[in-house]
Order: C-alpha cells, then structure tokens, then sequence
C-alpha cells in the first residue's frame, strides 16, 4: 500500500477536498494508497511515497523524500486521474 | 449544519480586492451566526500568511480558518462576485466564486466538503453558478445536484 499526503496551508478544508478526489481517482484505478490530509509543516516531518497539493504551496515542500505532485485545479477529475498516472506507479 | 442557504448567499456582489472578498464571505458566515467575527479575521490572516493556494480551481476560492478560530456550527456561505478579481495565484485566476468556509472539526465538516466537492466537480454547475442572477437561480443549481 503507498502513502499520499494530500497538503495545504492549514491541514483542514482544501486538502480534505483533495484528499476526496484523490482517493476516489485511485479507487478507480484499483491502487491501494492511504491517503492523509494535513497542513505544509506537519507534511515536511512526515515520511510518505506521494505529496499532493498546490503549485503556491510545493515551494514549502521541496527537498522532502517523497514525490511531489501537483494539481491546479482541484475540481477537476481528469487532472487528478492524469496527475496519478504520471506519477504513481503501483508497485 | 448550513450550506448555501439564503441568509449565507449573496449575488451580484462587488469586491475592490481578494482580501475585501473574502471579508465579505466571512461576514455571511458571522451574520448567520455559524462563526465568531474573529473567524473573519483568521480568514484574511491565513490568505496574508500562506497566500492564495486556496484559489482551488479556476473562478473558485475557498478561503478558511482553523476550527478553534471561532466556529460555531459546520458552514458554507457563497460571495459571487459580478465582476471577478485576481488573488494572485499562477493558474485559476480571476476569481468570481468565493465560497467561505467555516471549518468544524465534526463529521458535519466532512459532509459538508463532500457536497461542495460534488456540486463543484461538474464544470457546468460552476458555469452556472457565475451566471446565475438570484439566490432562486443558486438554489435550483444546488437542488438539481442533490437530487441526482
């Protein structure tokens, strides 16, 4: 099972957004992943596979372990599906 | 639990910049009693502190606090702007929907994302929702959705 930490700036409403459709996008491709939403600097002291989160927020992330993925628009299923499959390969 | 209701509507409006916006998505919340006034405060200090990122899809703007900023019961309000200004964020601007978010801590929130999720999954509803004239237009937007 991969880890994704789906991130924004206080850990309790956009990223639960992302973390929605992220999940639902995996669901549909069958790749188990537990998906965890928080806020930038709880995310920099946690180990995963995959952060999701903004453009204005990758910044603060950079140098982290996992991999970053970034998504512009939130609402936007077809993005999320081709974000994954750029990215996350199940192993 | 309140989403888009009447009281916490408000269409046509006019906004000289993102943080009067989301002031005044902030006092749609404050007015229905669902959050304190220092929530609004909170609201316009976390977009000074961590910037737009909350622009989360082009025309749309969720701007939020933290639950222990004030709120009281689980909320959505809706500030549709006639015309749409920037927040400065690289790929979804400018922004004509902002809808404030007061952020509980109870399932409710959950519920209350997941319906805002699904009503701003679909590309047309956000078409409509820029268009719509009156609360009544909203309100048939939202109930259409619901009902699928």
């Amino acid at each position: 099972m991969i880890k994704v930490l789906s991130v924004c700036g206080l850990g309790q409403g956009t990223s639960l957004i992302l973390k929605m459709n992220v999940e639902q996008a995996l669901t549909e491709k069958g790749i188990q992943a537990d998906v965890e939403h928080m806020d930038v600097s709880t995310a920099s002291s946690m180990s995963a596979d995959y952060i999701i989160t903004s453009n204005e927020l990758a910044e603060g992330l950079e140098g982290h372990s996992a991999k970053l993925i970034i998504v512009n628009n939130y609402f936007d299923l077809d993005e999320i599906n081709q974000a994954i499959d750029n990215h996350i390969v199940e192993n | 639990m309140r989403f888009l209701e009447k009281g916490l509507v408000k269409v046509g409006a006019k906004a000289a910049d993102a943080e009067d916006a989301i002031k005044q998505a902030g006092v749609l919340l404050a007015d229905a009693k669902t959050v304190e006034d220092v929530y609004i405060d909170a609201m316009v200090q976390s977009f000074q502190e961590n910037g737009p990122y909350f622009v989360l899809a082009p025309h749309i703007a969720i701007p939020h606090a933290r639950p222990e900023d004030g709120v009281k019961e689980a909320s959505v309000s809706l500030l549709q702007l006639k015309e749409p200004i920037t927040f400065g964020h690289s790929s979804n601007d400018p922004v004509q929907l902002i809808f404030g978010l007061g952020a509980s801590s109870s399932e409710e929130h959950i519920d209350l994302l997941k319906k805002l999720t699904q009503l701003l999954n679909k590309e047309e509803n956000v078409n409509q929702l820029r268009t719509a004239a009156s609360y009544h237009d909203i309100k048939t937007i939202i109930e259409m959705e619901e009902n699928k």
